[in-house]
C-alpha cells in the first residue's frame, strides 16, 4: 500500500507575537536561521510517513496531539503524495538513525494503532521557485548527500523490505601482492597503512599460511591507525633544524614525542595529585579528599567537515564517553572550533568542501544538541578564523567528569562476561579511525560517506546513569567505550592481557543486513563494553530496566591470549593478542624545522591610529563577542558554574578561565575547578616551539586568574597538524612538542592526557598547524574567584608581568599585514612567581578582577575589562622603551590586569614587592576608555564605541 | 517534630536538571526522591517535573512525556497535592492541558485540569535558537497561587531552552490568563529570553496547586551561585520553600 502521510505546517496566532513558524525537529535547521539566513518566503513542513493505516482515532490523536502544536500549528494526512513543484523533500539515507521516527512508533503502538513503521522528512516549500533554483538551494543549504537524500517534489517512502542477513566472511588474498599491490590494496580498503605495515600483515600470513578475513584486515588497520595508535607520537625521528637560510644548526634523533617530551614532562614534576597519566580513555587527578577528576580533550575533525551537525554532535557523544570510560560522571563540556573566515566568497570554496558559515553553523549546533541534551553544561570554548581552515575546519571537544577517588577499575578476568551497553549497532561510522588518519580530498564526500556517525544523546545519558549505578555497586571489573574503530578497538583492548572470544550474532542490531565485518567495525555510538563477573550480570540487567537501556552478554574473556570472533558458527577473527598490539612496526621518520625567510615589509602598511586599532582588534572574529554563539550552549545545568564564559553585570565580557563546583561536591569541601585554554595558531608558522610556550601559558594563566591554584594546574595536549610522513610538517610538530614539555616543567604542571590529529590536509595544503593546550586547575575555595571585569567602586588598576617587542604572530601584525617579528616565549624569571602572587592575592581577598592579556595585548586585555565592567578606565603606561604598538598590542606571556579592591592597594604592592608589577590607572566616573603612554593620550574611546567593535551593531545600543 | 513533606522529583529518559531540583527541595527542607514513573505517584505529598530533555523532545518539546505521567500528575493536583513543573516539566503540563487548565464548577470549588482543547502553547523561541542566559522575573499580583505573598518580588535565574516561547490562540486567551491570575512570572522589561507573549514566564492553573515556569530557580540556590554582585542572592530558593510549605500543608 502507499504510505499514509501527514503534514505540518504553521499557522498564524493571533497573540500579537510574530508569525509562527513551525519548529524544525532538529537543532540544525533551527540554528540554520541565525547563521545562514534562509531566502524570504520559505515554509518549512514536517512531514510523517506512516507505513501502514494505525486507524481513524489514532490519526486524529496524531494530528491533534501528538504531532502537531494545535496553538500554532495544523496537522493533515494525506493519503497520497502531494502534487508540488515547489518544494524541496529532505529525508535521511537508509540506515541513518530517525530518532523521531522511533519515538512516533512507539506512541502509535501505545495509542492501540499497532506496530507501524514511520519515517520523517522535512519540507521547503518556496513559492515561484523554478526546479533548478530548488535543487541549488537543496544542494547548498536544506540537505547533506551525506546523511540525507533529497528531491524536488516529493520522495518516495523508504519502506522497502529489510535485506536479508548475511554472515559472509570473505578472504583477502596478500600472496599474490608485490609492493605496488600491498599499496593499493590498502588504499582502495581505506586502511591508511603504509607499505612497512602492509608488508609485516603480510608476512604475518605468509608464516600462518592462509589468507585473512576481511574482518582480520580492518581489525589490523583499526588497531594500528595513527587515531588509535599514535604512530608518529612513538615513531624515532630524525630531526634537522635550519637557519632562515637553510644551513643546518643542529641535528638530533628523538626516540618516540610521547616518552621524550609529554610523558617526560609529567615525570619530571612529579605531582602526587595526578592518579593516572597517558594510560587510560582520560587524565585522572585528585579534586578533593573524596572525589578525583577525569578529563579529555579530543577532535572530530574529518567528520565535522563532511557532515557538520553529526560530527560535531558525536564529538561531543565520543570525548564523554571516553570520561564515562574512567568510571567518572561526566559534568561539563568544552569546545573549541577553527574555522576559515565565515565571510569567505563562495567561488573561493573549493568542490567537496562546505562553505565555512554552513560549517559553521552545523558544528555550533552539533555541540549545543548533544551536551544541552545530556544535561551537561557547555563552560570553555574559542573559536579561531583562519583562510587555511577553510578545507579542513578543526573541532575539539572535550569533558570533564567525576568518580570517587580509587573508583576506577580496568582488570578483566578470564570468565568475565563481554557486555554491551546502550545504542544498537547499524551501518553508520565506518572507517572512522583509518579515516580520520588519511587526508581529505576533494571526493572525501563520496568515498567516505559511512565514515559519518550520527548521535543519540539520550541514548547516552541512559548508558552514563547506568555505568554510575553499576560503578558505585561494583559490578563490572573493566569498561571501555565504543569509540574509533567500534567494538573491534573496544574488545580488542579490553582483552589485551586476557584473551578475548565474542560473538557477533548476538548484537543488537539497528536493522538487518550487516555482514560480520560491519557489525564488528561500525562506530555507532552511545555503546560501551564492560567486564562482568557472571554473578553480576543479573543486578546489571535490572539497572538497564531502570534506564531503558539495552545490556547484552556477546562472549567471555579468555586466558589464550587471542582475538577470536565468531558469527554464530562462521570463524571472523583469530589473532594472537601479540601481534595485534605489537605487531605494527615502528615508524622511523624525518623531520626538518627551518623558520620562513623574513618577509620584508612590501606595500603600504595601512596608516591607523592607536585607537583605530584597538576598534579594528575587539572586531577582528577570532577577538569579537562569541555570546551569541555561547548562548547557545546550556552553560548553567547541573548548577554549578560560578565563573561563566561571560562576565559582568550585563554578561558582556570574556570571562578567562571559567569555574564549576560539581553537584555532588557542594557539601564537605570548599574546592572548586577551573578550566582554561590556550590555543595561538598564528605563531606556529614563526615558532612552533614559542607557540607551545605560548599556548600553555595562555592556558595556565587563564585557571589562575579565576582563582586556581598555581601548584594545582594539570594540562592536556592536543595537536592538529598535517601529513607527518612529510619533513616540513613533523620538524614544526617535534618543536611543538619540545615546547610543550619546557613550558610544562617550567610551570610545574605535569600533561595528564592529549591526543594528536594528523593528515590535517587538503588536497595537499596542510591546516596551519594548530596546538590547543586545556588546563585544569583546582580553586582551593569556591568563594575565592575573580572575574575579569572592572567595577566602579573598587580601586586601582595594576599590570603584573613584563611586556617585550613579542609582535610576531599577534593580531596587530595580522591586522597591519606583517609577517615577521619574535614570537612571545615565556616570561623571564620564574615562570610561576607571578602567578603564585596572583594567587596569593585572590585568596587573602584583594583583587576585584583580574584579566589576562591575550589576543590584541594590553590595550585589548583592557578594552574588554572596562566593557565587561560598564565602567570607564583611565591608564598610563609608563614606556620603558619600547613602541607603543609593542606596549599596547604585544601578546607577551604571563600578564594580569588586575583591580583591586578599595584600600586593598597597599596590602597588593606588599605582596607584589618582588614580582613585574605597576600602577597603570584607575576606574574613571565616565563611561570612557582613556589609555596614555608617558602622559600621552594614545586611546580615547567611549564605552559605546568599545562595545560596538566587539558586540556588533545589533546589541549595541 | 513535624513531619518532613516527601517530594517525587520524576524523571524520563532524558530529563537532566532532577539533581538540582532535589537539591533546591532538600534545602527547603523537604526529602526528595529521584524516580521514574512507576504508574503510582500517590506516596509523594508533592510531585515536580524538572528540566531535560524528555525522550529527546522527539516529538515536540514534552510530548511523549505527557502522553506518560499527564493523568497521574492530573490525579496530584485532584487531590489537592500541589505539582511544580520546571522547563521540560512546565511544557508537560502545558501539553497535558493541566496548565492554564482549570475549571469552576457552579459552587465555586476549583478542580485542576481542563478538557478545553489547548489554547496555550510553549513553542520555538523567537530567534529560532536555544538560549541559556540570567533572566530576572518578577512575580504577579495577585496570582492563584499566592506566590506574590511568599516570594520577594523579583528573583534572578537562569535560562536554557529552545521552545519556551509562551503563545496563545488568540486575545480572548490572553485576557483570560491575566483577568483569572494564571499568570505567575514575567521576564522583567528588557529580560524576555523567548519573544513570550505578554512577557509570561510561568503559570499557575486555576486551583493555584499547580506550578509551571522555563526558567530555573533550582539553579540559584546560594550567594555563591550568584552572577551578580549588587544582588541580594539565593534567590530561587524561596520558590521551593513555598512549594515545600504548600505540600505539607496537607
Amino acid at each position: 500500500m502507499v504510505a499514509l502521510r501527514i503534514e505540518v505546517r504553521g499557522r498564524a496566532v493571533e497573540d500579537g507575537s510574530a508569525a509562527a513558524a513551525v519548529t524544525s525537529p532538529d537543532a540544525d535547521a533551527a540554528a540554520a536561521a541565525r547563521f545562514v539566513a534562509p531566502p524570504l518566503g520559505v515554509e518549512l513542513r514536517r512531514v510523517y510517513l506512516l507505513d501502514g493505516d494505525p486507524g481513524p482515532a489514532v490519526l486524529a490523536e496524531l494530528c491533534a496531539t501528538v504531532l502537531a502544536d494545535v496553538v500554532v500549528e495544523q496537522a493533515e494526512v494525506l493519503s497520497e503524495p502531494p502534487d508540488d513543484p515547489h518544494r524541496v523533500e529532505v529525508g535521511f539515507l537508509p540506515g541513518v538513525t530517525d530518532t523521531e521516527a522511533r519515538q512516533l512508533e512507539a506512541v502509535i503502538k501505545a495509542l492501540g494503532g499497532g506496530d507501524i513503521a514511520t519515517a520523517t522528512l522535512r519540507a521547503y516549500r518556496l513559492a515561484g521557485a523554478t526546479p533548478d533554483e530548488l535543487a541549488h538551494l537543496a544542494r547548498t543549504r536544506w540537505a547533506n548527500p551525506t546523511i540525507e537524500r533529497w528531491a524536488v517534489g516529493t520522495l518516495p517512502a523508504p519502506f522497502a523490505a529489510p535485506p536479508a542477513e548475511h554472515a559472509t566472511v570473505d578472504n583477502v588474498a596478500l600472496d599474490g601482492l608485490d609492493d605496488e599491490g600491498l599499496v593499493q590494496l590498502s588504499r582502495q580498503r581505506l586502511l591508511s597503512l603504509d607499505l612497512t605495515e602492509m608488508r609485516a600483515i603480510a608476512a604475518f600470513y605468509r608464516d600462518l599460511g592462509r589468507a585473512p578475513t576481511d574482518a582480520e584486515l580492518e581489525t589490523l588497520a583499526q588497531t594500528w591507525s595513527e587515531h588509535c595508535n599514535h604512530k608518529t607520537f612513538r615513531a624515532r625521528i630524525d630531526l634537522t633544524v635550519r637557519d632562515e637560510q637553510g644551513a643546518i644548526v643542529s641535528t638530533e634523533t628523538v626516540d618516540g614525542l610521547l616518552n621524550s617530551y609529554l610523558r617526560a614532562a609529567t615525570d619530571t614534576v612529579a605531582k602526587p595529585f595526578v592518579r593516572s597519566a597517558f594510560v587510560d580513555n582520560a587524565g585522572i587527578v585528585a579534586f578533593d579528599d573524596r572525589w578525583d577528576l577525569a578529563i579529555k580533550v579530543e577532535t572530530h575533525n574529518h567528520p565535522s567537515a563532511l557532515e557538520p551537525f553529526g560530527g560535531a554532535n558525536t564529538g561531543v557523544g565520543g570525548v564523554v564517553r571516553d570520561v564515562i570510560g574512567v568510571s567518572a560522571r561526566p559534568i561539563a563540556c568544552l569546545d573549541v572550533l577553527c574555522f576559515a573566515p565565515l565571510d569567505t566568497p563562495e567561488a573561493d570554496v573549493p568542490d567537496g568542501v562546505l562553505a565555512p558559515a554552513r560549517v559553521a553553523q552545523g558544528v555550533i549546533a552539533g555541540i549545543g544538541d548533544y551536551g544541552n541534551k545530556l544535561g551537561l553544561p557547555t563552560v570553555a570554548g574559542a573559536v579561531v578564523y583562519h583562510p587555511g581552515y577553510l578545507g579542513n575546519p578543526l573541532v575539539y571537544c572535550g569533558a570533564v567528569g567525576l568518580l570517587p577517588h580509587g573508583a576506577h577499575r580496568t582488570g578483566p578476568q578470564p570468565g568475565d562476561l563481554v557486555v554491551v551497553l546502550g545504542g544498537r549497532t547499524g551501518r553508520d561510522g565506518i572507517h572512522g579511525a583509518t579515516f580520520s588518519s588519511a587526508e581529505l580530498v576533494t571526493e572525501s564526500t563520496d568515498l567516505s560517506g559511512s565514515a559519518v556517525q550520527i548521535g543519540d544523546p539520550i541514548t547516552e545519558k541512559a548508558t552514563m546513569e547506568l555505568v554510575c549505578d553499576a560503578r558505585d555497586a561494583g559490578l563490572y571489573r573493566a569498561l571501555t567505550d565504543c569509540g574509533a574503530g567500534g567494538l573491534s578497538s573496544a574488545v580488542g583492548e579490553l582483552g589485551a592481557s586476557t584473551g578475548v572470544r565474542v560473538d557477533l550474532a548476538v548484537v543488537p542490531r539497528k536493522y538487518p543486513g550487516l555482514a560480520p565485518w560491519e557489525v564488528w567495525l561500525s562506530e555507532a555510538q552511545e555503546r560501551m563494553v564492560l567486564a562482568v563477573p557472571a554473578e553480576h550480570l543479573d543486578a546489571l540487567v535490572l539497572l538497564g530496566d531502570r534506564w531503558a537501556c539495552e545490556v547484552t552478554v556477546i562472549g567471555a574473556f579468555t586466558e589464550d591470549h587471542r582475538l577470536r570472533v565468531d558469527h554464530g558458527d562462521t570463524a571472523v577473527v583469530d589473532l594472537p593478542m601479540d601481534f595485534l598490539h605489537d605487531g605494527c612496526p615502528r615508524r622511523h621518520l624525518e623531520a626538518t624545522w627551518q623558520p620562513p625567510a623574513l618577509e620584508p615589509v612590501t606595500g603600504s602598511v595601512p596608516s591607523l591610529s592607536v585607537s583605530e586599532a584597538l576598534l579594528a582588534l575587539l572586531a577582528q572574529p577570532t577577538v569579537a563577542s562569541k555570546a551569541d554563539l555561547v548562548g547557545t550552549y546550556d552553560h548553567e545545568v547541573r548548577g554549578g558554574t560560578l565563573v561563566r564564559p561571560w562576565c559582568g553585570p550585563r554578561a558582556e565580557g570574556p570571562s578567562d578561565g571559567v569555574v564549576l563546583v560539581p553537584l555532588e561536591c557542594w557539601e564537605g569541601s570548599r574546592a572548586a575547578f577551573s578550566l582554561g585554554l590556550g590555543i595561538n595558531p598564528r605563531y606556529g608558522r614563526l615558532d612552533p616551539y614559542r607557540m607551545a610556550l605560548a599556548a600553555v601559558d595562555e592556558a595556565f594563566r587563564n585557571v589562575v586568574a579565576a582563582g586556581a591554584d598555581p601548584d594545582q594546574v594539570s594540562l592536556l595536549d592536543n595537536f592538529c597538524w598535517g601529513n607527518p610522513t612529510l619533513a616540513d610538517r613533523l620538524g614544526s610538530l617535534v618543536r611543538a612538542t619540545q615546547g610543550c614539555h619546557d613550558a610544562a616543567v617550567a610551570y610545574g604542571a605535569p600533561f595528564v592526557s592529549g591526543k594528536d590529529s594528523l593528515y590535517n590536509e587538503f588536497d595537499g595544503v596542510p591546516i596551519p598547524a594548530t596546538l590547543l593546550i586545556t588546563a585544569l586547575g583546582i580553586v582551593p575555595d569556591r568563594d575565592r574567584t575573580a572575574q575579569a571585569y572592572a567595577r566602579g567602586d573598587a580601586g586601582d588598576l595594576y599590570l603584573l608581568g613584563t611586556t617585550a617587542a613579542e609582535l610576531g604572530g599577534s593580531m596587530y601584525y595580522e591586522l597591519i599585514g606583517r609577517r615577521d617579528g619574535a614570537v612571545p616565549g615565556l616570561p623571564p624569571g620564574e615562570a610561576l612567581a607571578v602567578h603564585r602572587v596572583l594567587h596569593r592575592a585572590i585568596g587573602a581577598g584583594l583583587v576585584a578582577g583580574a584579566h589576562d592579556c591575550s589576543e590584541g595585548g594590553l590595550a585589548v586585555a583592557l578594552g574588554e575589562f572596562a566593557l565587561a565592567g560598564d565602567v570607564g578606565l583611565e591608564v598610563d603606561l609608563p614606556r620603558n622603551a619600547l613602541a607603543a604598538p609593542e606596549l599596547l598590542f604585544s601578546e607577551s606571556c604571563g600578564r594580569f590586569v588586575v583591580q583591586v579592591r578599595a584600600g586593598a592597594a597597599a596590602a597588593f604592592e606588599a605582596l607584589t614587592a618582588n614580582v613585574a608589577c605597576q600602577r597603570i590607572g584607575s576606574p574613571l566616573a565616565s563611561p570612557h576608555l582613556r589609555i596614555a603612554v608617558d602622559g600621552e593620550v594614545m586611546v580615547e574611546l567611549s564605552l559605546a564605541e568599545v562595545r560596538v567593535a566587539f558586540c556588533g551593531q545589533e546589541v549595541a545600543t | 517534630m513535624t513531619k518532613r513533606a516527601q517530594i517525587g522529583v520524576l524523571t524520563a529518559p532524558g530529563s537532566n536538571r532532577d539533581g538540582e531540583a532535589a537539591r533546591a527541595i532538600t534545602m527547603a527542607g523537604a526529602d526528595a526522591h529521584i524516580v521514574a514513573f512507576d504508574g503510582s505517584l500517590d506516596r509523594f505529598d508533592g510531585v515536580v517535573l524538572p528540566g531535560g530533555f524528555s525522550y529527546g523532545d522527539a516529538l515536540g518539546a514534552g510530548m511523549r512525556w505527557a502522553l506518560e505521567v499527564g493523568g497521574a500528575v492530573r490525579a496530584v493536583a485532584v487531590s489537592g497535592r500541589p505539582v511544580l513543573g520546571i522547563c521540560n516539566g512546565f511544557q508537560v503540563l502545558v501539553r497535558s492541558g493541566l496548565l492554564p487548565g482549570g475549571t469552576v464548577s457552579p459552587g465555586g470549588t476549583v478542580s485542576p485540569g481542563g478538557t478545553e482543547a489547548r489554547a496555550v502553547t510553549l513553542t520555538a523561541n523567537d530567534h529560532g535558537r536555544f538560549v541559556c542566559r540570567w533572566v530576572t522575573l518578577a512575580v504577579e499580583p495577585d496570582n492563584r497561587a499566592g506566590l506574590d505573598r511568599l516570594l520577594p518580588g523579583r528573583l534572578a535565574c537562569p535560562v536554557a531552552h529552545g521552545e519556551g516561547r509562551l503563545a496563545v490562540r488568540d486575545a480572548a486567551t490572553m485576557a483570560r490568563l491575566e483577568a483569572g491570575g494564571h499568570v505567575l512570572f514575567r521576564y522583567v522589561e528588557g529580560t524576555n529570553p523567548n519573544g513570550s507573549v505578554g512577557d509570561i514566564a510561568g503559570l499557575c492553573d486555576t486551583s493555584g496547586l499547580v506550578w509551571g515556569l522555563m526558567p530555573h530557580p533550582e539553579d540559584h540556590l546560594t550567594g555563591t551561585q550568584n552572577p551578580f554582585p549588587h544582588r541580594p542572592g539565593r534567590e530561587g530558593l524561596a520558590l521551593f520553600e513555598a512549594f515545600v510549605s504548600r505540600a505539607r500543608a496537607n
